[in-house]
């Protein structure tokens, strides 16, 4: 991954032009979708298993339509970031890159709000009851992807600074991140759905 | 006949300091620490099973209590399914898949070298539980309630469910890691329709290992979850399903079996051409029947849970299924006989491992068509029937395959041949072991034995079989030791083979044995299924196959930049099952291993992969 490293894998030989890294991201990807869509079964199953505590009326649609508005923003953002890398902007490539972060962190400080409201005013914790086990399993989960993503996207920022993403280079860095964004994201759409609208 | 390189073998592959195996990258000495390890692990569950088939001797035995028993045949089965027989095929994926794509690493050799080490730690830690407390005693699918805390209290399920999270994740590193290989490295002119079966079936493998695990990982994720912070995903108490964990573990467990029995099948599909000389029959349909098992595979797990009560309709349809499942199977049996069909057959130990692997399987396959039925099943569930229906299948199929496999490439990676005449007394031995051991469990379990019950009374009509059953236990466990005596003396004392023993057609016949660091000199160009045939006998134009004479070679070398050595990925293996260590031992371990794993992905991606 370092500058000295990526003039080297343009020599290699894939069969199908992609590279090497994105192919393996998307195999990556394919295993995350059987892995939430374990979670969310799993959710659709206990939703209404309450034992008579807190359940989805607990949710405030209000925030989390709010927080989805921005964590599905963000996306756009991640996508004016690459362009703008590409088109050998790097100011603007970081100042788009910057703002996926604060947009995920936005999300993430939305989640910790309803998290500790939940275990706080509403006696819901995971051991109430299934819907709170589930709902906290699965939001958490999803939580914790968007963590680990805005790390990577830190990563990715900082390397913008020791010679990465220079005008011509390849941008195979940001594409990755961007690929586990957008899926993040995707997966939130079905959450949100599934779990607070309907 | 012709040899085709006059290439001097290269030694370097596999020789060197401790330090270079520990950060190698590869893939041919990954495959061989794979190999040797499962093994290893083969080793200790077949000792696990003759300590079983000892108890089971005789009626109201003592050999093991019967708490000892539950042990026994919960880390039978879960060593065997993770860490013997996955493994081994891993092995032969890394062995064999970038030889016979023509290419010269897999794609992320790191990554590679990372899944070796967590799954070697892995096992380690899941059977460091002998010692620590007690072993895992669920059962190798660990229904719920049994693995509540209300019922096993001592960290015996927590080292089960770690180590399987800690082993699924090494299987889904390898797996993405050959779908990228063998999807975006094959050599000009090799496309999908000309690859060998062994490499389509490790491609179908890695997509239902990477599509099915994800069932089981949630599963275990809320398995945890109820054992440490108080969940009842699975506690009826508390509103849970214990049939719920029934589901998850199946929609993993039965595309599991495929992921065990589809590399042998590979092997399979490679050993019976080249010792019949004739190419494979029906290759196209041989490779779309091993995808229509994979896909059928997610759509029949509710057949072991037949006597759930899910009702008539659930019953009805995944019976359905799982027989329209012996329909691909069957073409596959069929297109090998017909391959055989004709042929100029070599009965060399390779192919009569071969041979047994696919009659056996069809013992196998039967008994599971008479299984797929829910008024049999009911009759026979839990019974000594499943027991000979899957050691069948996974026995009779996967372990002939893949020793099959074993004496056919060994002379590749050795240069020397295993001895031939101990090979075929290790055959028979196993085949009449096996034989001996699992066909009178038809019968037990007709008869009512249950299986997973530490004994039997005296008056039950079970004294023979079970005797039958222990006396060949004790074969199998007799021939492998001489597999391994044969496998040992012929690293060095076997007699050398040269580079195309067997007047392979596939393109690792056309490279040294054993094959160079960086595989091939010039990266073969491919226009049909078994280029190494063409070159042989004159069809087809096979490009720079060829074309690699010893001085050749040696001035090419230095063009030829193979990925560096690296010991991060042992460092993060090691701080990721530290990690797991400290939700058991003490929680400073969490701190230890979350470092090292920081520590190692900061050095992983600071270095230069090369």
């Amino acid at each position: 991954m370092t500058a000295e490293a990526h003039g080297h894998h343009e020599e290699h030989h894939s069969s199908t032009g992609l590279d090497n890294r994105k192919l393996g991201m998307w195999a990556f990807l394919g295993s995350e979708t059987m892995f939430f869509g374990s979670l969310i079964l799993v959710m659709l199953i206990n939703k209404h298993n309450t034992l008579g505590g807190p359940g989805q009326e607990v949710l405030d649609l209000v925030l989390t339509s709010f927080t989805t508005f921005v964590l599905l923003t963000s996306s756009l953002a991640m996508v004016l970031s690459l362009a703008a890398f590409r088109n050998g902007s790097l100011l603007w490539g970081r100042i788009w890159l910057g703002m996926v972060m604060l947009m995920g962190l936005i999300f993430l400080g939305g989640q910790v709000y309803e998290f500790t409201e939940f275990v706080t005013h509403k006696d819901l914790t995971p051991s109430t009851n299934l819907f709170g086990a589930s709902f906290y399993t699965l939001v958490g989960f999803h939580g914790a992807h968007v963590a680990i993503g805005v790390l990577w996207l830190g990563t990715v920022l900082a390397y913008s600074w020791r010679g990465r993403f220079q005008p011509g280079m390849d941008m195979w860095g940001i594409e990755l991140v961007g690929l586990y964004w957008h899926f993040v994201d995707l997966v939130w759409v079905a959450i949100f759905t599934l779990i607070y609208l309907i | 006949m012709a040899t085709v390189t006059a290439t001097a073998p290269d030694t370097r592959t596999f020789s060197g300091t401790a330090w270079s195996w520990i950060t190698t990258v590869d893939h041919k000495r990954i495959a061989v620490l794979y190999l040797v390890t499962s093994l290893a692990f083969f080793m200790l569950g077949g000792l696990e099973a003759l300590l079983m088939r000892l108890q089971l001797a005789t009626p109201e035995a003592d050999v093991v209590s019967a708490e000892r028993f539950t042990e026994l045949f919960t880390m039978h089965g879960t060593t065997m399914v993770f860490l013997a027989l996955m493994p081994l095929s891993a092995a032969f994926f890394n062995l064999l898949v970038p030889l016979m794509i023509g290419a010269r690493d897999v794609a992320f050799p790191r990554l590679n070298a990372l899944s070796y080490w967590i799954y070697l730690f892995g096992g380690i830690f899941m059977n460091i539980s002998f010692v620590a407390g007690g072993a895992p005693n669920a059962g190798w699918f660990g229904y719920a309630p049994l693995t509540d805390t209300a019922f096993e209290a001592t960290h015996a399920i927590d080292f089960w469910a770690f180590g399987l999270q800690i082993l699924g994740v090494s299987s889904i590193l390898a797996s993405i890691n050959f779908i990228v290989t063998i999807i975006n490295m094959r050599a000009p002119g090799m496309t999908l329709n000309r690859m060998p079966m062994f490499v389509w079936m490790s491609m179908i493998t890695a997509f239902l290992i990477i599509f099915a695990f994800p069932a089981i990982t949630i599963g275990l994720v809320l398995l945890l979850f109820d054992r440490y912070i108080e969940t009842s995903f699975f506690i009826p108490e508390g509103g849970g399903d214990p049939v719920l964990w029934q589901h998850l573990f199946w929609v993993f467990g039965h595309p599991e079996v495929y992921i065990l029995i589809l590399p042998a099948m590979g092997i399979v599909s490679e050993i019976l051409p080249t010792y019949s000389r004739k190419p494979l029959f029906g290759y196209a349909v041989v490779a779309y029947s091993g995808a229509a098992i994979a896909l059928v595979g997610f759509g029949v797990w509710t057949h072991h849970m037949f006597t759930v009560g899910l009702g008539p309709i659930a019953d009805t349809a995944f019976a359905i299924s799982t027989m329209a499942i012996a329909v691909p199977t069957g073409v596959k049996i069929f297109n090998w006989i017909a391959t055989l069909y004709g042929g100029s057959i070599s009965l060399k130990s390779p192919m009569l491992f071969a041979v047994g692997m696919v009659s056996m399987f069809i013992i196998g396959g039967l008994s599971g068509v008479m299984l797929g039925s829910p008024p049999i099943d009911a009759q026979v569930q839990d019974t000594y029937f499943v027991v000979a229906h899957l050691h069948y299948v996974l026995f009779g199929g996967t372990v002939f395959g893949l020793f099959g496999g074993i004496y056919h490439w060994f002379p590749k990676f050795t240069g020397r041949f295993m001895h031939d005449g101990w090979g075929k007394v290790h055959w028979l031995l196993m085949l009449i072991g096996f034989n001996l051991t699992f066909l009178p469990q038809h019968m037990l379990g007709i008869d009512g034995m249950p299986r997973r019950v530490h004994t039997y009374a005296a008056d039950m009509g079970f004294d023979l079989w079970n005797m039958m059953s222990t006396v060949g236990s004790l074969m199998i466990g007799f021939s492998f030791l001489i597999f391994i005596i044969n496998a040992l003396r012929s690293i060095r004392h076997g007699e050398p083979s040269g580079s195309d023993p067997w007047d392979g057609g596939t393109l690792e016949w056309t490279i040294p044995s054993p094959p160079p660091v960086y595989n091939f000199a010039h990266i073969p160009i491919v226009d049909s299924r078994y280029p190494a045939w063409d070159l042989k006998r004159g069809g087809g134009h096979t490009g720079a196959v060829a074309t690699a004479p010893e001085a050749d070679a040696e001035a090419d070398e230095p063009d030829i930049h193979m990925p560096n050595p690296s010991y991060w990925p042992i460092v993060m293996a090691a701080g990721m099952v530290l990690a797991a260590c400290g939700l058991i031992f003490h929680q400073a371990f969490i701190l230890l291993g979350a470092v090292l794993f920081a520590i190692s992905l900061l050095g992983w991606i600071e270095e230069p992969a090369g």
